[in-house]
């Protein structure tokens, strides 16, 4: 160990501890092949589902494997409108990748601050300050987000409001704990009697440090950004008709399933269980890889 | 102790009546009790309790005790990462910290674990570069060059500058720690058990890197150990402490020679030595009982519970720290004769 060189950098033993788990790595290439069709969904896709001139009601409702109107064959089926329901589900996935994304980021970035500068005060402020957290935390995020979404109304920044709302509280609450174990550590200590500012300490410090567990909290709070997201859409209060996302082509699709035409919901709903799951997964070996008391 | 000094023979080193208290919540059982009036609610640690010392510019002061006896929080408070409840904490005449912030940068320390005093995400190079960047002892574009000194005036490679600590051996890692200290030209290093979590071969390595170092950059040394044969090594003075408090304060000689406190003895008594004697072998006494806790301290001499000395004054009336021949003890019994101590 002592002889390792320089370029034995963390990240390096990060990138190849993580190439040992397999099931972790399909689960990264399926994320990111997801992310990428959703990013090239204009290319990708055989029909733009936007353009009301290419749609047809003769194609509604047809069964997988149905060579429509437009003379290519819809794999997946078309939905109500007649819509091909692979193109739908490639701009629903951009939507809801664009939503837990965004909220999930955002709930990273708001929650670390909180709980490290939480963490870093201390004393009755940091207290009060986490307080507030925990109050949020003994309602359900789902609640919460219902709540919010129905009180400021329809839209894709107002639902990304009633998300991040919803879960910074679970950054918060991880990123105030690993912070607090670090600020009592000794190199805190030494770096605080050299002396340096308290914000250096925190940014250079402490924050390096606390983040792991934070990402893992994060990267999970993504997947629970989309489907939280696709559940307020199936309910009918996340985003607008005018944007389609998979909780959308769900709903959509449910008023057909006793009818036999299961594919319409069916489709979407296996999109968003397995983004979840990869997301979910990849999440899951993280926390392994950063947890020191997991290591082997 | 805390007698105002003329800044001429001014000590580098003061602390005047420190004491740190932690205030833990009191048990709930204890804060009814309390409200309603049947018991005090006063329930603190008192870690260190009125420790009043100096340290001479270029002296190297022992600072002696079992574990729990305040002498850490006496280190921190004289670094200034902690801050005491009552007392003040002097380099040369001015507070080493006020509020919460440190004012100085003429006291720096070096902690017990290496392993734990590093930042495990920071190559050492910037570690040791940071604070003399953030104090102008270097510029950012030198300070390359400033490290590798630093480095290498600590018996590392210079190339060592791009590795993280998890690189590194335990006796490695606390000479990176010592150069990161020292990189600060501090005049006084805080040395908290710098030795203790250290294989013995290494130990004497770093106790040898002390010794030079103490001599070519004229250091002031304040050095906690519970190891009195590294002490006796390294100090010229040493103080015991027990239970928050100096129970016994002198030149290393002296008191390795003639203990005074009858703790002192046991301490003394207790290291264990290499001599195989034929007959009967010399009687190793460890010092009776536990120490006591310090939330409940006896009101008399706090080593009163341990001592086979110990009389009813001793239980009643807390000694103070009086000159006893060249030393200083806190013992009734140590009064008798100069130089003579409690017969054992």
């Amino acid at each position: 160990m002592t002889q390792a060189g320089p370029a034995d950098s963390p990240l390096r033993r990060f990138v190849g501890e993580f190439s040992e788990n397999k099931a972790a790595l399909a689960a990264l290439v399926v994320v990111a092949a997801i992310v990428l069709t959703a990013v090239f969904a204009p290319l990708v896709a055989p029909q733009d589902p936007y353009d009301l001139a290419s749609l047809s009601l003769r194609d509604a409702r047809r069964p997988p494997g149905y060579v429509g109107s437009g003379g290519y064959t819809h794999l997946l089926g078309t939905d109500a409108q007649g819509r091909d329901l692979l193109s739908a589900m490639l701009f629903g996935l951009r939507i809801s990748l664009e939503m837990g994304l965004v909220a999930g980021g955002l709930a990273l970035c708001i929650g670390t601050a909180a709980g490290i500068t939480a963490a870093y005060l201390g004393g009755r402020l940091g207290g009060a300050l986490m307080r507030v957290v925990d109050l949020q935390l003994s309602f359900p995020a789902i609640l919460l987000a219902f709540v919010l979404s129905a009180l400021l109304g329809q839209g894709k920044l107002q639902l990304i409001a009633a998300l991040v709302v919803a879960q910074y509280a679970y950054v918060a609450r991880t990123a105030h704990g690993a912070a607090a174990a670090e600020r009592h550590k000794d190199y805190v200590a030494a770096a605080l009697s050299t002396p340096l500012r308290g914000r250096t300490v925190l940014w250079r410090h402490i924050l390096p440090n606390a983040l792991p567990p934070v990402i893992v909290v994060a990267s999970v709070q993504v997947a629970g950004a989309i489907s939280l997201e696709a559940t307020l859409s199936f309910l009918g209060v996340g985003l607008p008709p005018t944007e389609p996302s998979l909780g959308m082509l769900i709903a959509n699709g449910f008023q057909y399933m006793l009818s036999g035409r299961y594919w319409i919901s069916v489709f979407p709903g296996v999109a968003l269980v397995v983004l979840v799951t990869a997301i979910n997964v990849v999440g899951d070996q993280l926390r392994d890889q950063l947890n020191p008391r997991l290591r082997r | 102790m805390s007698r105002p000094a003329p800044a001429a023979t001014r000590p580098l080193v003061e602390l005047a009546g420190v004491s740190k208290r932690f205030a833990t919540p009191a048990p709930l059982a204890a804060r009814l009790l309390a409200a309603i009036g049947r018991a005090g609610a006063d329930h603190a640690l008192h870690a260190v309790e009125a420790v009043s010392l100096t340290v001479a510019r270029g002296e190297a002061l022992g600072l002696v005790g079992e574990s729990g006896c305040g002498k850490s929080t006496l280190g921190r408070i004289a670094a200034g990462i902690a801050t005491p409840s009552r007392g003040r904490a002097l380099v040369d005449g001015s507070p080493v910290r006020a509020g919460e912030r440190k004012l100085t940068t003429r006291v720096q320390m070096i902690f017990q674990d290496p392993y734990a005093s590093l930042d495990p995400r920071m190559r050492v190079g910037d570690a040791l570069a940071e604070g003399p960047v953030a104090h102008g002892l270097t510029r950012a574009r030198e300070a390359r060059a400033y490290v590798a000194a630093w480095l290498a005036r600590v018996g590392l490679d210079p190339a060592f500058a791009d590795r993280f600590p998890h690189q590194f051996s335990g006796g490695q890692r606390q000479r990176v720690a010592i150069a990161r200290a020292l990189a600060m030209r501090p005049d006084i290093l805080v040395c908290d058990e710098p030795v203790a979590s250290l294989d013995v071969s290494i130990q004497a390595q770093i106790v040898n890197l002390f010794l030079a170092l103490r001599r070519e950059l004229d250091l002031t040394l304040l050095f906690i150990s519970h190891d009195l044969g590294v002490v006796r090594h390294l100090c010229d003075r040493v103080a015991i402490m027990y239970l928050g408090r100096i129970v016994e304060i002198g030149p290393v000689a002296e008191i390795y020679a003639a203990p005074r406190h009858p703790y002192t003895r046991a301490l003394l008594a207790s290291v264990p030595r290499l001599v195989i004697k034929d007959g009967p072998r010399a009687g190793f006494q460890p010092i009776r009982g536990e120490l006591p806790s310090p939330f409940e301290r006896p009101p008399g001499c706090p080593y009163e519970t341990r001592c086979p000395l110990a009389v009813a004054r001793c239980r009643a009336e807390r000694p103070a720290l009086r000159p006893i021949g060249p030393v200083l003890a806190a013992c009734h019994l140590a009064e008798g004769g100069p130089g003579g101590g409690p017969a054992p």
